[in-house]
């Protein structure tokens, strides 16, 4: 019954879906004016019936209810609750619901709460989230119905593979998603713009808040991810260039673009069409991801719900949607005019350059990721990796990181370089006084790293520089938020150049009581033993890590069997300090009684983490920051026209 | 301003298509991926080398063993990669009939075996073999670059290795393989 309602409502969230898009551009037209006033009720309540039926294959999830086919393939009676609940979205199909659930919440949201933008916009960007909400819907229905019934249920189902069978990997895709799918509001309010030709400040303050809670969340599911492929996976690495993890990363630097082009024209009134094309862009990188994911078209490592068949509907959407959005840019976008004027050294300069920056490290990962399907098309078969994007990054990375540093600190319009230099001088010479140090510390250090090391310092210092002469309390949200996140980045670079530069990795064949030295860390095997869990046995080895002489702290890794389905997972145990990591993964037995142990010493690696945390923190505060500001002159302006009307009156 | 309006009057802003064209060409190459047949199989490094040199001794009393040499004789086969252990090499079996009956010849290695359970196994399963070698301690498996059991190489006739088959011969396999076989006899 559930099954049934949930299809139902997906139908008719559907249905609205098209009734949306007829009814928004209907009202753009001179006879169809007076559709106007039913556009924004249809996106809210398609939002609000997408996200019932969501609500429903959750609740089959969660009763294991067998005779549903998604349920019967990715779920198990026995999992725990959380895994259950998991499961919705661990699949294919529910990871769609998921995606239209999303666009059509945001569609909801946008509906609810955006007062600013004109309503001619607003009825066009409504249209364009129904447009391209339409698309996945029909993909849902047509191709991925998740409430399929089965004509016999299994007496049990088959359980969810045991590497998402995780506390962390549970909630990645959600947040994940609302990032990724949460672009499309950008996508939709730039076709909007360009179809009303209403591109200016009053567009980007609009548009800029959607953009930061999507990007927020995005940024946030990268460094989950990140985290959770370092301990799941048992390697010891968090990046690894996967056509996956690339999937995630170029939607986030095409946002992160967008978002500061956003303040361009906001500010400034420039960028015009810059901006509306990262806003197209921007989604487009999320479609273009999954496609990749998705359609099995590259080999990934983690690639959970591969289907050459879906392959092709999703790329004729991708057709239908980045297609259609670029030509009626190629169209409109010479109708919109470039703007102000701004001189080389300002604070406009500086967003422009760091934009052309994040632009090319995009297009470097959309290379590297597209190239061994290009090589492949000439009959060569190759996988590219870190040999290719870290230097190829790394050489718009640095540049940009430089400007980073400066930039916040520039006016805008026109700047005088000279004004600075007392101010810059305190970060660069952070940086010299850390590349000194290096140098006579670590003189064996390559390049990279090194560089990566000095920068951070020297940027971690100049990214508070903004706050300094400024009075504290007074300090707008934003700027914190622009100061956390800056410094944020600062510190995933130290994390990451860190553990390049210093990473300690060992292998050992050890019997039990044996003692291991890796980095400052003594390590004793003390016992491995067996253990059971609720779908799960494992062999657990018991590590005591003592720190550089001190007290004994006790770690428990574990070699894990599923058993449904079957497949062994490695769990790590991690030993966190604040100045690294210590990470431990059983391996193998050998046969003469011996226990392979992989232990690493990483050096500040949380940094990675830690960087990554508050570099969602600082979009946090800055969306705190601009909503409060905008709630205020709502009402300021709502008191001023009633003012206005008592006295007419 | 009417020379900003000027200026863009000039510039007819052909660089405003390039994102589509970009996007063009991004939808071509992954066609062209799509359409193409799924070829997910990375081929091994020992396709195109000759076989390692190795004698065999025989694995069972019926049927001879297996040297490097008896491979350059012109005549391509098939050379499969077995066990009396392994249960996807039973399930192989009839398929390895079946290409036998169809004059295919079959050179079989079986890998850490023992003679009469060799002797079983092909009772049971019948003997598609023309000569089966024993590797007891899987040497020459990993010398021909296999990692498991069952595998199964086309072997040219001048005892070179063209094609790797990874696991149990499906009956949906049998074209493929004897393609290859084809290809490796220079026809």
């Amino acid at each position: 019954m559930i099954a049934e309602l949930g299809l139902a409502m997906l139908w008719m969230a559907g249905a609205l879906a098209l009734l949306q898009l007829a009814a928004g551009s209907l009202a753009l037209t001179q006879r169809g004016r007076e559709l106007a006033g039913i556009v924004r009720p249809i996106a809210v309540v398609q939002g609000g019936l997408c996200a019932l039926a969501f609500v429903s294959l959750i609740l089959l999830f969660l009763r294991t209810d067998l005779s549903v086919k998604l349920v019967a393939t990715n779920s198990h009676s026995l999992k725990p609750f959380i895994f259950k609940l998991a499961g919705t979205w661990g699949n294919h199909e529910g990871s769609m619901l998921l995606w239209v659930t999303v666009m059509g919440l945001a569609g909801a949201f946008v509906a609810l709460f955006e007062k600013r933008l004109r309503e001619e916009t607003m009825l066009a960007t409504l249209a364009g989230q129904a447009f391209v909400s339409l698309g996945f819907y029909a993909f849902l229905l047509l191709s991925s119905n998740p409430f399929e019934r089965l004509p016999e249920p299994p007496p049990e189902g088959n359980g969810l593979n045991p590497l998402l069978q995780d506390i962390g990997l549970a909630f990645h895709p959600p947040t994940l998603y609302l990032g990724y799918v949460g672009l499309s509001i950008a996508f939709s309010f730039a076709i909007g713009a360009l179809v009303t030709r209403d591109v200016g400040p009053a567009f980007a303050r609009a548009m800029r808040p959607w953009v930061l809670g999507a990007w927020i969340f995005l940024s946030l599911g990268i460094t989950a991810g990140s985290y959770w492929a370092y301990y799941e996976l048992g390697w010891g690495g968090w990046w690894f260039w996967d056509p996956v993890e690339n999937a995630s990363l170029m939607p986030w630097l095409a946002a992160t673009a967008l978002l500061h082009s956003a303040s361009v024209l906001a500010a400034r009134n420039a960028l015009r069409a810059w901006t509306v094309m990262l806003g197209v862009v921007a989604f487009s990188m999320s479609m273009i991801g999954t496609f990749l994911v998705r359609s099995g078209i590259l080999t990934s490592v983690h690639a959970f719900a591969v289907d050459p068949e879906r392959g092709s509907f999703i790329l004729a959407l991708l057709a239908i949607y980045i297609g259609g959005a670029l030509a009626l840019f190629a169209i409109r976008a010479a109708t919109v005019t470039e703007g102000a004027r701004f001189a080389v050294v300002s604070r406009e300069a500086s967003l422009v350059f760091n934009n052309v920056m994040l632009s090319a490290i995009l297009g470097i990962v959309l290379v590297g990721t597209l190239y061994p399907l290009l090589t492949e098309a000439f009959g060569e078969k190759v996988s590219v990796g870190p040999p290719y994007f870290n230097p190829m990054g790394a050489i718009f990375f640095v540049p940009m990181l430089i400007v980073m540093a400066i930039g916040p600190l520039l006016r805008w319009r026109d700047d005088a370089a000279g004004r600075l230099s007392t101010k810059l001088a305190i970060p660069a010479l952070a940086a010299a006084a850390t590349a000194l140090a290096l140098v006579a510390m670590a003189p064996s250090i390559k390049p990279l790293p090194f560089l990566g090391i000095a920068l951070a310092a020297g940027l971690a210092i100049a990214s508070v520089l903004p706050l300094v002469g400024r009075e504290l309390k007074r300090t707008p949200l934003q700027v914190w938020g622009m100061v956390v996140a800056h410094l944020g980045i600062a510190c995933v670079l130290f994390g990451v150049a860190s553990d390049s530069a210093f990473s300690t990795e060992k292998l050992v064949a050890s019997r039990v009581g044996e003692t291991h030295q890796v980095g400052p860390y003594r390590i004793t095997l003390r016992d491995v033993e067996p253990v059971a869990g609720p779908n799960w046995t494992a062999l657990e080895a018991t590590l005591a890590a003592s720190y550089a002489g001190g007290s004994p702290s006790i770690l428990a890794t574990q070699s894990r069997n599923f058993t449904s389905p079957p497949q062994t997972t490695s769990e790590s145990a991690l030993h966190t300090r604040w100045n690294g990591q210590l990470y431990t993964v059983l391996g193998e037995e050998a046969d003469d009684g011996r226990w392979q142990l992989r232990l690493w010493w990483k050096p500040f690696v949380p940094m990675i983490w830690y960087g990554g945390l508050l570099v969602g923190l600082g979009g946090l505060l800055a969306l705190i920051g601009r909503v409060a500001r905008d709630v205020k002159r709502i009402r300021a302006e709502d008191k001023i026209s009633y003012r206005r009307q008592r006295q007419g009156r | 301003m009417s020379q900003e309006a000027a200026s863009q009057r000039k510039r007819p802003g052909v660089w405003l298509w390039l994102p589509l064209a970009l996007f063009a060409g991004f939808f071509v190459l992954v066609m062209v991926g799509l359409l193409r047949p799924a070829d997910r199989e990375v081929a091994s490094a020992f396709i195109g080398k000759p076989l390692p040199p190795f004698d065999l001794r025989a694995a069972v009393p019926e049927r001879p063993g297996l040297k490097t040499a008896e491979f350059a004789d012109g005549k391509p086969r098939l050379l499969n990669v077995f066990a009396s252990w392994c249960i996807p090499c039973a399930a192989e079996a009839p398929q390895l009939a079946a290409l036998a009956q169809q004059g295919v010849e079959i050179d079989g290695i079986a890998i850490r075996d023992r003679q009469e359970d060799v002797q079983r196994f092909l009772a049971t399963n019948g003997n598609p073999f023309a000569r089966i070698g024993a590797d007891d301690v899987s040497a020459v498996q990993l010398a021909i670059g296999s990692s498991g059991v069952p595998e199964t190489f086309v072997i040219d006739g001048k005892g070179v290795i063209r094609h790797q088959h990874i696991g149990d011969i499906r009956v949906e396999d049998i074209p493929k393989l004897l393609e290859k076989l084809r290809e490796a006899g220079g026809r």
